[in-house]
């Protein structure tokens, strides 16, 4: 009866979700996050070209050199881009002044054609006035810049088949370490996305997965290393559940004061996230302090390790697959047991929820405690997987990317782990990056910023593109701190 | 609770709101009281107790040489001190319990805290000597960034929009006044720079949470991560090998001339630079302009209730846009502080979370300026303290220090020091039909 009650309340996808076929259902939900995507890579692509030196300094000769000629050339450029957008932004009024009666699909192409002619046009009068070779040098800086990023997020394929050939195992892992770093790099990505897209999915704001993914940690390396003597098959549960447990803990405390008081999630878990942050401070400088000048805890033992499938600069491990479990997990708990269907409606409508009989204040602590759970795993993972210790400000932002992973993925555990492998590689990638084209990896940050801009505001996208209004439901994620 | 009739569950739910809330009310100065109580017996135990009578704490009161004339050293005997500082938080807190000051309880309880502290300070300087006006003038200096991002953040608040991007308005206005400045050898075009970086980001800020009905958090949230990437980014790329690219030097010192010779308060107070001073004069501005005015009026109404506000003719849109930007501003001069006003130089990450402590001081101010001011110089108190805790050889690390801001705002927002009043329309975007 409370379901039912419930049911009709919530906003349902579109009833006859069915019977659209199945590629235009996933084309409906990918072009807007490949959109956001594509881009802030353009918006990125416009930094990475503007910072660079050589650009800027071929950019100022030639505007010394400019004569007179050059500078009417440039107003007419920008009249000519400013013309462009103007008429690329509203056909159907130039279309209806030409005599055409303008229909969707009409001004649809009309615009497309128009942008394009106009962008050819502004490049043409660039190469006019004499910008030419300082345009080259931006579009070569830039591919330069990316080619490296594709190239070091998923080596080169070239080589993996020459390895491959040659079958010299110390090749083949070469070839391959980017690829193995790519997925190693996106597990903890998984983990900490689920953890804000569970979150978004209740209504909830959880902007403190940085700080569970810290206490996760610190209580999975303690059991890691003051543990002896275990087998692996009861220790690395162990560990797991203790950085589930830890996280769990500090996700629980923002979600009681929430349902208790109503005190914001959003202040409470930036306010724990400091405060994690100077608790594990504190540790590793005091009572976990391995022997030694630096602030990093000792070693975990050789069985809360998760296991590696590969020779030695393969960092492959077993946490891929346990952040696959999760996400599947995640998806069966959210769309397909009570308690998932709970917890939606009490996100998508807490005054429906609580006339259906919910129990509000259990689900919103449900739901923290369940985020802090997947952001300890994904400091878990980083612990028991990877470094095998744990070292002050270890985590690098993982917490802060996954708001952008969860956006981008929808708030859908499939989503979140594709836009994690995407996020991962992308990362893994920037290194190579900076090495190679010396663009420092913060750049990946102004391109997560700006796809979750994208992604928080699709009007800007379907304002760029020209994309009609998708009917499926959009998440409202959480309310203002004023209203009890 | 004197009735004599026993209350029915019935009778329970007929009880008038307002009386409800005076129960709670009652419940509430009642738990605040058994607090001081609790702070009381602490200062006995954790700091009278164990103390040797003989030994005395001596505190300096001469910082800067602005004053006119050299104080002596204050001495107090240690444990004499305590004891009664203590007795006074125990016979306040008996009070309160009891009978209870009523409205002026939160002061109260401040009063207490104040003694804790003093204890503390007073236990922990024991058969030592610290400088009490330098360790002041530090409070001040350290909430100087806070007030001001706090200013900001109330500012926004007050008008419906929240503002959690204080933090990366700040590191990015902190970055463009430092290359401004240096580019340009002049601080005021630099502190201009900034200002103005924490208006474009607000402006962004404002499009997305106004005309767009971005989620505020998330559109807050972007400009976070955006400031820490492309601050990160710039300063790697230009930074490192331009190094006069960063080196604006910083505001100095102008002493106001009379009031900075007074004793003790004159060279905490008013021997600063320019951020010093522009701190007081704006929260003097931004409390007149709030409460005062009718722009205020305006704000404050529009952060409410916008669909009263709308009704009355009052432009719900114009008036956040111009909150927001404003709050841009001051964002800005918070952030142009750590370059121009302190370090010198700008460093990656300069701003540490300073912006989210400015968050908190907006809400442990209750949104108003003088709160504001007031938390942040708590904090900034708690700071100081912390870096001092090295020389007093106190065996508290000074981590726990650093998490009091974090846990005081938890506390706060948990409604333990009464229920702190966020305006209602906060963080709702307003659809005009």
């Amino acid at each position: 009866m409370a379901e039912t009650l419930a049911a009709d309340l919530v906003p349902q996808p579109k009833p006859n979700a069915a019977q659209i076929p199945l590629w235009r259902r996933i084309w409906e939900a990918v072009q807007l996050p490949a959109l956001a995507l594509f881009s802030a890579f353009i918006v990125g692509g416009f930094i990475i070209a503007l910072t660079d030196l050589k650009v800027l300094a071929a950019l100022v000769d030639t505007i010394n050199r400019l004569n007179t000629i050059g500078y009417l050339l440039i107003a007419v450029t920008v009249i000519v881009l400013i013309a462009g957008v103007i008429i690329s932004r509203r056909p159907e009024v130039i279309l209806s002044r030409l005599g055409f009666a303008a229909t969707g699909r009409q001004s649809r192409w009309f615009n497309i054609i128009a942008m394009i002619i106009t962008i050819l046009a502004v490049i043409g009068l660039l190469f006019a006035i004499g910008f030419g070779h300082v345009l080259v040098m931006a579009w070569q800086a830039v591919m330069h810049a990316y080619g490296a990023l594709l190239e070091g997020s998923l080596g080169s394929p070239a080589a993996m088949i020459d390895a491959l050939q040659s079958g010299d195992p110390q090749r083949v892992a070469q070839a391959f370490y980017p690829i193995s770093e790519a997925l190693v790099t996106s597990t903890p990505y998984i983990f900490a996305g689920l953890a804000v897209a569970l979150g978004f999915r209740s209504g909830l704001f959880n902007i403190g997965v940085e700080g569970q993914l810290f206490i996760g940690a610190i209580t999975s390396v303690f059991v890691g290393y003051s543990l002896q003597g275990l087998p692996a098959i009861i220790h690395i549960p162990l560990t797991l559940a203790a950085g589930a447990l830890g996280g769990a803990a500090w996700g629980f405390i923002p979600g009681f004061l929430k349902a208790r008081v109503g005190a914001h999630e959003v202040i409470n878990t930036i306010m724990m996230n400091y405060i994690a942050f100077r608790l594990s401070e504190w540790l590793l400088n005091g009572p976990m302090k391995r022997p030694g000048s630096v602030p990093v805890s000792p070693f975990i033992e050789a069985s809360a390790r998760l296991p590696r499938f590969f020779m030695d600069p393969i960092r492959f491990h077993a946490g891929f697959f346990i952040a696959l479990g999760a996400a599947i997990f995640v998806w069966w708990f959210l769309f397909k047991t009570k308690w998932g269907f709970e917890l939606r409606t009490v996100g998508a409508n807490p005054r429906a929820a609580r006339y259906a009989g919910m129990n509000i204040a259990l689900n919103i602590i449900l739901a923290m405690c369940m985020s802090g759970a997947l952001a300890g795993l994904a400091g878990t993972n980083e612990v028991i997987g990877v470094n095998y210790n744990l070292a002050n400000a270890f985590s690098s932002g993982y917490g802060f990317d996954s708001i952008a992973l969860a956006l981008l993925g929808r708030s859908h555990p499939a989503g979140v782990v594709a836009a994690a492998l995407l996020f991962g590689t992308l990362r893994s990638g920037a290194t190579r990056m900076q090495n190679v084209a010396q663009i420092p990896v913060d750049i990946i940050s102004v391109v997560q910023a700006l796809v979750i801009a994208f992604m928080a505001a699709p009007a800007i996208i379907r304002a760029i593109y020209r994309i009609k209004e998708s009917k499926s439901v959009e998440t409202v994620f959480t309310r203002g701190w004023g209203s009890r | 609770m004197t009735t004599t009739t026993a209350p029915t569950a019935g009778a329970k739910q007929r009880r008038a709101p307002a009386e409800l809330a005076a129960l709670a009310e009652r419940k509430r100065h009642r738990i605040i009281g058994i607090i001081m109580v609790l702070l009381g017996f602490a200062g006995f135990a954790l700091f009278a107790n164990g103390v040797d009578p003989a030994i005395t704490s001596t505190f300096g009161l001469n910082t800067g040489s602005t004053s006119l004339i050299r104080l002596g050293d204050l001495v107090v005997p240690t444990q004499t001190t305590i004891i009664v500082l203590s007795s006074l938080a125990l016979f306040i807190g008996g009070y309160q319990v009891i009978r209870g000051f009523g409205k002026s309880t939160n002061a109260v309880l401040g009063l207490v805290i104040l003694f804790f502290i003093a204890s503390f300070l007073v236990w922990a300087t024991g058969d030592k000597s610290i400088n009490l006006a330098a360790m002041l003038k530090s409070t001040l200096l350290r909430a100087v960034p806070l007030t001001l991002g706090a200013l900001s953040g109330v500012v926004s608040e007050r008008s419906g929009v929240v503002n959690i991007a204080i933090e990366g308005m700040m590191l990015s206005a902190a970055l463009t006044s430092s290359m401004v400045g240096s580019a340009t050898k002049s601080l005021w075009i630099g502190l201009l720079a900034g200002i103005f970086t924490g208006i474009a980001l607000a402006a962004f800020h404002a499009v997305l949470s106004i005309k767009y009905r971005v989620d505020q958090v998330i559109s807050g949230t972007v400009i976070n991560i955006f400031s820490v990437g492309i601050t990160s980014f710039i300063s790697a790329k230009f930074l490192s090998d331009f190094q006069n690219l960063n080196n604006p030097g910083i505001f100095p010192a102008t002493p106001l001339p009379g009031l900075s010779a007074i004793p003790f308060i004159g060279p905490i107070l008013f021997d600063g630079n320019f951020f010093l001073f522009a701190m007081f004069l704006l929260l003097v501005i931004v409390h007149v302009a709030l409460f005062y005015t009718r722009w205020g009026l305006r704000t404050r109404s529009v952060g409410e209730h916008p669909k009263a506000a709308d009704t009355l003719g009052i432009n719900v849109f114009r008036t956040r846009y111009t909150a927001v930007l404003l709050s841009g501003a001051l964002a800005g001069l918070a952030g142009a502080y750590f370059t121009l006003g302190s370090v010198g130089r700008f460093d990656e990450g300069m701003t540490a979370g300073r912006g989210f402590i400015a968050l908190a001081a907006v809400i442990f101010g209750n949104w108003t300026p003088f709160g504001a001011f007031g938390a942040a110089l708590i904090f900034g108190f708690a700071d100081s303290l912390q870096s001092r805790l090295a020389i007093l050889n106190v065996p508290i690390p000074s981590q726990f220090l650093l998490m009091a801001p974090y846990i005081a705002t938890m506390i706060a927002l948990a409604g333990l020091i009464g229920r702190t009043q966020a305006p209602a329309a906060d963080g709702q975007p307003y659809t005009k039909e």
